[in-house]
């Protein structure tokens, strides 16, 4: 955004509590690689470079990559001020930071849609004795006391989490949900590739059938390493981890799972086919079928015929239990009436018509499938800046 | 008066359930038994099921007549309304589950029963069936029964005998605890 608003010769500033990249390198864990290929990772007037387009950036190539932007676009970055309150006035907004105060006709806000971890009412009734930490909280196995963890949660976080963790020697049982399966590679391409090219990404918040369902599904199983595997339920099952339902309660101690395992991986298995449908269709409506692989179809999700119902809590088989159940932003500062029920921000992809001049960027699906990735953020800040500028200027009309 | 010169009847033949426990000691397999129901849509919400056999005992078994039932959607979700809702149905079979069993132990624990009524609330949000909120929940956020039980025993000696009946009732267990489902289309 900042990038448009210079293009436009909008006068702005960019306010950051930390370093730039400040949530990459603060609220993620260790081996944690974008679930994006580098190639795709694709900011206006800048892009990648290197030898290696179809790898996936650790965090620290991460950081270094927004870090070389801002200087690059030479974007007006307020470092280390932290945001306080924001208030309306006549004219504008008023920010409060821990820096000083700022007046502004228009406001952005791109501080994200994972500021706080989402825990489930139930965690409360963990048995003392175990240790419990969110998925923002967790840095790497050594972190863990020895012994059985129990992952809640099984998008994209869960499924890495739970892979290293099984691997460092400490059991793990996975309470699993709805979650979207989906191979890393498909006919010899990334499937972040095919979503980019047969326009999966690109479709529109206001051309889906149901948007509000769309921001709210979990992130595909993907993961980001050097050998693009897949790290389905089936990859899991495979080096041990064991598969159970939704966590539905916890009881005197004991942890109760939902039966609905087996239908939450047989809607996973649609979802994943439906997706390679679409892809497959595209292939061979644009006459690329013959430079792909065959297309060909993922074994079902295979789980037990009877999962475990239940778990004692209070054996000392478990140690710990790792909430990987999604995040939600934080908007504790915002001093506008704009959040809805549930604590979301109202807005019409991206625009918050009911505060004119404020902006929302980042958000899952805000403008198009692709919002949330950083491939997203151009096309969406492409199309909020000219808002903002029409904005501006029948502002300044009203005023003259 | 002494428990062995009471002559209490509330119709349940304790007996024959305790012979039972008895001899499926020895023969557990006979003790697994196995509850049908079949389901025909008729139009719009509107479904007729029918429960007929069962198997147990090691073999299979009919009820003395077939027993149907209408299921339906009331007409504020702009439905028909030709029978209990679904949800209703449940709340029936925890009813009845928990009042034969409460029967049953009052029998078993020489207690007479001079009458039993139970009232059944579950509590829903419908924002969960509607797709409209995923943090709500499909099913009753909570299930309350209210029983009134006038019997031959005290206060304490009758909230013993309805504690017993849910510890022992097959309908508590299935709501109160999750079982796996399985659904195939064929």
């Amino acid at each position: 955004m900042s990038w448009c608003l210079t293009e436009r010769a909008i006068d702005h500033v960019v306010l950051e509590r930390g370093e730039v990249a400040n949530s990459w390198r603060t609220e993620r864990w260790d081996s944690l690689r974008l679930l994006t290929p580098n190639w795709q990772s694709r900011l206006p007037g800048f892009g990648y470079e290197g030898d290696d387009p179809d790898g996936y950036r650790s965090m620290p190539k991460t950081i270094e990559f927004l870090d070389r932007y801002g200087r690059v676009i030479s974007a007006p970055v307020e470092v280390h001020t932290t945001v306080t309150s924001v208030g309306r006035n006549d004219t504008g907004y008023v920010v409060s930071t821990d820096q000083g105060d700022w007046r502004c006709r228009a406001l952005v806000l791109a501080s994200g849609a994972c500021n706080i971890a989402r825990v489930p009412a139930l965690a409360e009734a963990v048995p003392p004795g175990i240790d419990t930490l969110s998925a923002m909280d967790y840095r790497n196995p050594d972190q863990l006391a020895h012994g059985g963890v129990l992952i809640v949660g099984a998008a994209a976080t869960g499924t890495q989490v739970a892979h290293e963790i099984h691997l460092s020697g400490r059991p793990v049982t996975m309470s699993v949900g709805q979650h979207i399966r989906a191979p890393r590679v498909y006919r010899g391409r990334d499937l972040e590739w095919w979503m980019d090219v047969a326009g999966v990404h690109d479709e529109r918040y206001d051309e889906i059938e149901d948007v509000n369902r769309a921001r709210r599904v979990p992130s595909l199983q993907l993961t980001g390493t050097p050998e693009r595997s897949t790290l389905d339920l089936n990859a899991l099952t495979a080096i041990g981890v064991k598969m159970v339902g939704r966590m539905a309660g916890i009881r005197d101690g004991q942890a109760q799972f939902s039966g609905s395992l087996l239908n939450m991986c047989k809607m996973s298995d649609l979802k994943m086919n439906r997706l390679l449908n679409t892809i497959d269709e595209w292939a061979e409506a644009s006459g690329m079928d013959g430079e792909v692989d065959p297309a060909h179809r993922l074994p079902p999700t295979e789980v037990e015929a009877s999962p475990p119902l239940g778990m004692d809590l209070t054996s000392g088989e478990i140690k710990t239990v790792i909430w990987a159940t999604g995040y939600r932003p934080d908007y504790s500062w915002l001093d506008v009436p704009v959040l809805d029920r549930k604590g979301l921000i109202r807005h019409d992809g991206g625009v918050v018509d009911a505060s004119p001049g404020m902006y929302l960027m980042g958000m899952q699906f805000l403008r198009r499938r692709k919002s949330a990735l950083i491939d997203g953020a151009g096309d969406d800040a492409r199309d909020l800046g000219s808002h903002l500028a029409a904005y501006l200027d029948g502002s300044a009309e009203d005023r003259d | 008066m002494a428990d062995s010169e009471k002559t209490v009847d509330n119709g349940v033949n304790v007996q024959a359930l305790l012979d039972a426990r008895v001899a499926l000691t020895d023969a557990p397999e006979a003790a697994k038994f196995q509850w049908r129901a079949s389901c025909e849509w008729k139009n719009g919400t509107h479904s007729y099921s029918t429960v007929e056999g069962y198997f147990g005992l090691g073999e299979q078994h009919k009820h003395k007549t077939i027993f149907n039932f209408d299921a339906d959607h009331p007409e504020v979700f702009a439905s028909e309304d030709k029978g209990a809702a679904p949800v209703e149905y449940v709340l029936v079979g925890l009813a009845s589950c928990l009042t034969a069993g409460i029967a049953a132990v009052a029998q078993n624990r020489n207690i007479q029963l001079n009458s039993v009524t139970a009232t059944l609330e579950g509590g829903m949000d419908i924002q969960g069936i509607l797709g409209m909120d995923s943090d709500i929940r499909n099913g009753f956020d909570g299930i309350k029964v209210s029983y009134k039980i006038d019997a031959d025993a005290s206060q304490k000696d009758i909230e013993a005998l309805v504690a017993q009946s849910q510890k022992r009732s097959a309908v508590y267990d299935i709501l109160a605890n999750p079982t796996n489902i399985t659904v195939e289309v064929n």
